[in-house]
């Protein structure tokens, strides 16, 4: 086990690297500048700019621009300087984490919850008229893109029936995050059922249930222990994947009810190419993608005892 | 759902001479016809098949030729016809018909002739994601060992990056956004996903007898790859790409709502308009969202249908 976590941290070494490296190269080998973006149409003058640039160390080859910001990651915990307020990338992460990870985690609750608990009930009745519903609504709430959701949930709840805030002002309180942590959660709660109703429907025809059956179990225990741990497999690959994915999508559901999160800073630091605060937040997600994959990988372990890592 | 246990091959076989027509691998034309000639059979009678694909057909028409659909031109804004004057539902077809936007435009046209940006960009995405990621899927999964670990971990690495954000980064650098731009960037961040479907189906392949035999019988790389092992994989790719299609025209407008769009009359810069007009002319932003879902609803439902028809254990 030990041994196995190690080789996958160390096989995540070049990920990492290739997947920083990619963005820094998209960020800066891409046209744009985001110093003269500091002084709008006017444009500064050339002395200026180039202080700012041999400032900011923009003057240098790109990848030797690269090995420092890595060096400051690593050694320092710095991920550099946003450009346009000046500010530390750390503290602007440390003002917009919290707030996406609350609301992350609250669609990731709603996605978990919903999702298996839809899949479950629609697997135990494959092939009926209970089943084939959930399969339609899922199949609609994919093909539902999440800002026409946004929208349309926005003009429903708040503008007519003024049930809701229209948007977050205090991204502490979980009433208000509950329309947003909704829109951000649905397309992968379908998902999420999609896929558990067909791993239970499958794996009720096993000759597993069919023996806790004979043995007399009563039904939860048959459902709820033998059939989900066996069914749980792929749905938990997909939720491992599905957290990045989550905090990424946030980018669009935090411009709809205007939440003052990662996503909103990542949207902004994009349109202004701030090249460090982008890196600086790509590299996180990247993290959070890496780790979760790796623990998906472990819980294998633990839903299944017929994998082993040696 | 139909039942998918009925596989009653003496009567496949003569229907499915006319059926190999959709599969493109005419090449080993025993193997496909059995594959493929089941499916077309389990689909000419599914509903949902039928279904999605009528409403494709007629997609791809309205995209090619916008004209037989609407007389009105979509980007001519007429003022006196503002955004206020609501939909005359029941004048069918008529540049009323939806109603005018903020601009006095109509909506209906704009709804015709925003077919083309989606239905280009999907079809253009998948085509670009097949080829490249089949072809490093391929080479990966076909050739093993070194190769494949460095192109495992090339997958990975443009996998770790969220989708929509990199496209983002991509599409911001060009301020003409054209459709092959846009392309391009779906395109570049996209392939991954196709890349290991088809390393893994090759994977399962290339253990087959038949593709030792050709081995053995000294067929050269190339000819084992594309006439042996290529048309047995295509069973997942088409499937997953179908699918992939109808998300790569959500990841369209998606853009489009963020302002990183497609230039020029798309749904995705519709709906993102309308959503701002929403409270007072709902319209602006239904109709083309209503579009935009039931396109991207019948690439997932046919590939779904697909891929239930060639998986008889999927039911």
């Amino acid at each position: 086990m030990g041994r196995y976590v190690a080789r996958r941290l160390l096989q995540m070494i070049p990920v990492f690297i290739g997947t920083t490296l990619l963005i820094f190269l998209m960020v800066y080998a891409l046209p744009g500048d985001p110093v003269r973006g500091l002084f709008g149409d006017k444009g500064g003058s050339p002395q200026v700019i180039a202080a700012l640039r041999h400032q900011y160390g923009l003057d240098q080859p790109i990848l030797v621009q690269y090995w420092d910001y890595m060096k400051g990651i690593i050694l320092h915990a710095d991920f550099g300087t946003q450009i346009g307020s000046g500010r530390p990338v750390t503290d602007v992460l440390g003002d917009a984490f919290p707030v996406t990870l609350r609301l992350g985690g609250f669609a990731f609750v709603i996605e978990l919850v919903l999702g298996i608990g839809l899949g479950v009930f629609a697997g135990l009745r494959a092939g009926r008229a209970a089943d084939t519903s959930v399969l339609m609504v899922t199949l609609l709430l994919i093909s539902v893109p999440v800002f026409v959701l946004g929208f349309i949930l926005k003009w429903i709840f708040a503008d007519e029936l003024q049930w809701l805030e229209p948007n977050v002002n205090d991204p502490t309180n979980y009433g208000e995050l509950l329309m947003p942590a909704i829109v951000l959660a649905t397309a992968s709660l379908a998902y999420v059922s999609r896929l558990t109703r067909t791993s239970i429907a499958e794996n009720m025809r096993a000759d597993y249930v069919r023996t806790a059956i004979a043995k007399g179990l009563p039904r939860r225990r048959v459902v709820g222990v033998h059939l989900m741990r066996n069914s749980l497999i792929p749905v938990v690959t997909y939720l491992g994947t599905d957290i990045g994915a989550l905090l990424g999508g946030a980018v669009v559901t935090e411009g709809i009810f205007n939440i003052q999160g990662i996503g909103g800073t990542i949207y902004q630091s994009i349109v202004r190419r701030e090249g460090t605060t982008l890196v600086g937040l790509v590299t996180i997600l990247v993290l959070v993608y890496l780790v979760a994959s790796l623990l998906v990988d472990l819980l294998y372990a633990v839903l299944d005892p017929r994998i082993r890592y040696a | 759902m139909p039942d998918m246990t009925k596989s009653d091959t003496a009567t496949a076989a003569p229907d499915a001479v006319d059926a190999t027509a959709p599969a493109p691998q005419p090449v080993k034309a025993e193997k496909t016809r059995s594959l493929w000639g089941d499916a077309w059979e389990d689909l000419r009678r599914n509903k949902i098949f039928l279904i999605s694909a009528v409403l494709i057909l007629l997609l791809l028409t309205i995209t090619f030729f916008p004209g037989w659909f609407t007389s009105a031109n979509p980007t001519y804004g007429d003022l006196a016809k503002h955004y206020l004057q609501k939909p005359q539902l029941g004048k069918v077809f008529s540049p009323e018909w939806l109603g005018y936007d903020q601009q006095g435009r109509s909506v209906y046209a704009r709804l015709i002739y925003g077919a083309r940006a989606s239905i280009a960009v999907g079809f253009g995405t998948t085509i670009v994601v097949t080829i490249a990621g089949g072809l490093v899927g391929m080479i990966a999964g076909y050739f093993g060992g070194i190769i494949d670990s460095i192109l495992s971990r090339l997958v990975d690495v443009f996998f770790g990056i969220p989708f929509l954000l990199g496209t983002m980064v991509v599409l911001n650098s060009f301020p003409e956004r054209t459709a092959w731009v846009v392309i391009g960037a779906l395109g570049f961040f996209g392939w991954t996903q196709l890349a290991r479907v088809m390393r893994g189906a090759v994977i399962t392949t290339k253990q087959s007898d038949y593709v030792q035999a050709a081995k053995a019988l000294g067929a050269s790389t190339p000819r084992i790859l594309f006439r042996h092992i290529l048309p047995n994989t295509l069973a997942p790719v088409i499937v997953v790409a179908t699918i992939s299609l109808g998300v790569y025209i959500g990841s369209e407008a998606t853009l489009s709502f963020l302002g990183l769009g497609l230039n020029g009359v798309s749904w995705g810069n519709d709906i993102s308009d309308g959503g701002n007009q929403i409270r007072v002319a709902q319209w602006i932003m239904l109709y083309p969202s209503i579009m935009l879902t039931i396109t991207v609803l019948a690439f997932i439902m046919l590939g779904e249908a697909v891929r239930n028809a060639l998986d008889p254990k999927t039911r």
